[in-house]
């Protein structure tokens, strides 16, 4: 089924201030849907592990939070995208434990099981796109 | 800088946090709470989070911190009021909250470092001699 845009707004993110603001967007977004308040709890949890990736790997990147609908179903669609160095090897990033830098390694694995669509896509040395959808009912 | 306030009660050191965390808050706090423990002797410390809403694995990283860091300094903490939501996230995540105890509320907090730490009459000598 198509998935359609209701709403869209970016957000860039160069600062760690800036995540608070970002959070609290992505909470108003939720609100306005009536997602339930623990699916808003996992979107906005896996939201700030996504943007704290892309400030410490990429010294930050730009946010869309979108609105969407697909059938009967509304859901948030948060894309992350960054101009930073980029994910070699992606599942292994995707492994529970593993990280680069000195986190425990839960950012992407732990993100993926909080939400219910992601996607990531990467070039080394160009950036790299996360891609996540909450349904209401998901 | 933001800075969260940490309070002095008797043996115990009481922190609520009201504010959403950033990154930086969390480590000053962090930072600050061990300090504090150094410099007031304080045998327990009792960390309020019933007022966040979110706790992702980097703040989660800093509670469980916060409490290894107390016990080699002889502290037990305390963390109380997760809210319902956010103990659902976080165990979905995939963290445990170790090396820290938890307790539903303050009151119950309080009463579990009472209960880790023992009657106070055989150190209240020493604890009115610091303070």
């Amino acid at each position: 089924m198509m998935i359609v845009v209701l709403n869209k707004d970016t957000i860039n993110i160069s600062r760690e201030q800036d995540v608070v603001v970002f959070r609290n967007r992505v909470k108003e977004s939720a609100t306005k849907i009536r997602m339930g308040l623990v699916n808003q709890t996992k979107l906005i949890t896996a939201a700030s592990e996504l943007v704290r990736n892309m400030l410490r790997y990429a010294n930050g990147g730009i946010v869309t939070i979108e609105v969407v609908s697909r059938g009967r179903d509304n859901g948030i669609r948060l894309v992350f995208a960054d101009e930073g160095p980029g994910i070699k090897d992606i599942p292994l990033a995707m492994k529970d434990g593993y990280s680069t830098g000195k986190s425990l390694g839960l950012g992407l694995p732990g993100t993926k099981r909080l939400v219910s669509e992601f996607d990531i896509k990467s070039v080394v040395g160009t950036g790299t796109t996360v891609t996540i959808i909450k349904w209401n009912n998901g | 800088m933001d800075r969260i306030p940490i309070l002095k009660m008797g043996r115990f050191l009481l922190v609520t946090i009201q504010v959403d965390l950033y990154d930086r808050l969390a480590t000053n706090l962090e930072a600050d709470l061990v300090q504090a423990v150094s410099t007031t002797g304080a045998r327990g410390v009792l960390i309020d989070i019933s007022a966040l809403t979110i706790v992702d694995s980097f703040m989660g990283r800093i509670i469980g911190n916060i409490g290894s860091m107390a016990k080699i300094m002889d502290a037990e903490t305390v963390v109380v009021g997760i809210q319902p939501a956010v103990a659902i996230t976080l165990i979905e995540l995939g963290l445990e909250l170790k090396g820290v105890h938890t307790a539903l509320n303050v009151e119950r907090g309080m009463q579990l470092l009472q209960e880790k730490i023992g009657p106070e009459d055989e150190t209240t000598d020493d604890d009115s001699s610091t303070e």
